[in-house]
């Protein structure tokens, strides 16, 4: 895939592996993938699938990693640097773990600014907190007295504040109930127009990542089994008989379909 | 048999806290006959506490009221905590969210199913062992004498939910709550755990309070739907019929899931109306 200016992100040949030797596990194995800039991207997959080693890998979070990663046509080294932050961020699964308990909303939103010397934190913190849905009286508050919803909120406003252009969700609505999820996908839905984002969105549901997204690659044990429009997909179009028991297991419970699923290695 | 194997009327929970008293489960009567009765809600529903409180796991200062909660012909509100674990565990058994959390992480998992086994039979230790075996392979697990061998970080989460079924399964229960018993898993895995429990309801004429938060999964896979909010039950229904659902809570719940067979530009969210809190719970009795 030869890399145009339109293209946020592109991965060739990425692999990741954890640990050494013959307890190596391989986690992520050749996976290419091309995001443009304005798309939205999912990666769907069952847990070990990987999916989640990828966002990782670009955030550098897993260091272990092969292959090329290029960002808005830069490549990516073993360290990852402050502008890179400033064009990529992330929003992690757990609103109850991502965000530091002893410190307030005020205190986590400022944080990333304060550390890119941002010179107006201050106006930015009240801004971002009109932006996700959240008034002013939300900005002393401590994580625990938010409801997971709110926390998921304060988790996207953080990623918002230096601006990115990225944003990789990891799961972002999976620990809420299905009325919140609404809400967040909603404001994420958005944010993406009116600050001109690119998601790539990992989820273990299909149906949120074709609510979502416009392209998805379907990964199992390591690697991309299949890439495809989400419009193939709503057409039940997938050509690999994975996606295909995904997709039919998605649409709920069918005892008579159970007998039929197969184990992909 | 006559009647239900379960009836539930006016059944309450309730908690004092700091701030006053939280009342869990607000007065909801339902029923489970020998049928998959799904009981969804959202976090903070009741549905849970009204799990745990038919079993009697509603601890002090935790406070359960009821004008009767009779299992196949017996009040539970009248028994002594004595005579309430004759039946726990051996008559109405309850499958957990996490197997994680709910193995013991120290003993291998045969041993752990055969003491269930134990504590209500009086079988000898190779008969447990035997039917211990025996039940593993009714869960599907493909090489049981290697899991029973086995501790609980040695198998995978799909697989440890097996292992919960088969050590609530092997008193042979009438009744079995489970409690979110797939979140955790794989939708595949999922799939598989729930046709061993639906084959089981259908064979030995069990009957399944199946708590759960996923309406779609409700629909597809139980009988009836019972529907709370805030405590109560708002709606109950044939599970084939929840799309027809007329109730606001219901329907906007209904409303607000992605379906990848309708694309929608946006989620409609649900806008909930006080009127809910206070306005009478539905019967979800069938007698």
């Amino acid at each position: 895939m030869p890399a145009s200016s339109d293209t946020a992100l592109l991965i060739e040949h990425l692999d990741v592996r954890f640990g050494k030797d013959e307890d190596a596990v391989h986690a992520v194995r050749d996976v290419s993938l091309a995001v443009r800039c304005g798309e939205s991207f999912g990666l769907v997959g069952e847990s070990g699938s990987g999916k989640s080693t990828v966002l990782r890998a670009i955030a550098g979070l897993a260091r272990d990693w092969t292959g090329r990663i290029a960002v808005e046509g830069e490549d990516l080294g073993a360290r990852r640097t402050a502008r890179f932050y400033e064009t990529v961020q992330m929003v992690f699964q757990d609103p109850y773990g991502s965000l530091h308990p002893r410190h307030t909303v005020d205190g986590t939103l400022g944080e990333p600014g304060r550390i890119h010397g941002l010179a107006n934190v201050d106006a930015r913190v009240l801004e971002l907190l009109r932006d996700v849905g959240l008034g002013p009286e939300f900005r002393f508050r401590f994580p625990h007295q938010l409801s997971g919803g709110q926390r998921q909120r304060v988790a996207i406003a953080r990623a918002l504040m230096l601006e990115p252009k990225l944003l990789l969700l990891d799961e972002p609505t999976s620990a809420l109930d299905v009325s919140v999820q609404a809400e967040i996908l909603n404001l994420l839905q958005r944010l993406k127009r009116e600050h001109g984002l690119t998601y790539i969105l990992v989820s273990h549901d299909l149906s949120v990542i074709a609510h979502m997204c416009d392209r998805l690659a379907v990964m199992n044990a390591g690697r991309v089994v299949e890439e495809l429009t989400v419009d193939q997909l709503r057409r039940s179009e997938p050509s690999h008989p994975y996606t295909r028991q995904l997709l039919k297991a998605s649409l709920g419970y069918d005892r008579a379909a159970v007998d039929a699923l197969e184990t992909f290695d | 048999m006559s009647g239900p194997l379960l009836e539930v009327d006016g059944l309450s929970v309730r908690f004092p806290t700091r701030t006053g008293i939280v009342e869990a489960v607000r007065n909801i009567s339902f029923s489970v006959g020998r049928e998959k009765v799904g009981i969804v809600g959202e976090s903070g529903s009741g549905k849970t506490m009204t799990g745990r409180a038919v079993l009697g796991l509603i601890r002090p200062p935790g406070v359960v009221q009821a004008r009767r909660m009779m299992f196949d012909g017996v009040d539970l509100m009248s028994l002594s905590e004595r005579q309430l674990r004759s039946i726990r565990g051996n008559r109405i058994a309850m499958v957990m969210q996490d197997p994680k959390f709910s193995l013991n992480p120290v003993m291998t998992v045969g041993r752990q199913i055969a003491e269930a086994y134990r504590v209500h039979t009086a079988a000898s230790s190779s008969e447990a062992k035997r039917r211990t075996i025996e039940m593993l392979e009714a869960v599907r697990i493909r090489d049981p004498e290697r899991v029973y061998g086995a501790y609980p970080h040695e198998v995978s989460g799909g697989m440890g939910q097996r292992i919960m079924i088969a050590m609530m399964l092997i008193p042979d229960p009438d009744l079995l709550i489970a409690d979110e018993p797939t979140s955790a898993l794989d939708v595949t895995v999922q799939m598989q755990v729930l046709a061993i429990v639906d084959d089981l309801v259908s064979r030995r004429g069990m009957g399944l309070m199946f708590i759960s938060h996923d309406l779609n999964l409700v629909a597809s896979f139980c009988d009836r739907v019972v529907i709370m909010y805030a405590g109560q039950i708002v709606e109950t229904c044939r599970a084939s019929e929840l799309h027809a659902a007329s109730h606001p809570y219901t329907r906007g719940l209904l409303a607000s899931l992605p379906r990848v067979d309708r694309p929608t530009e946006r989620l409609s969210t649900l806008v909930r109306d006080e009127a809910w809190k206070t306005e009478p719970g539905v019967d979800a009795r069938i007698l």
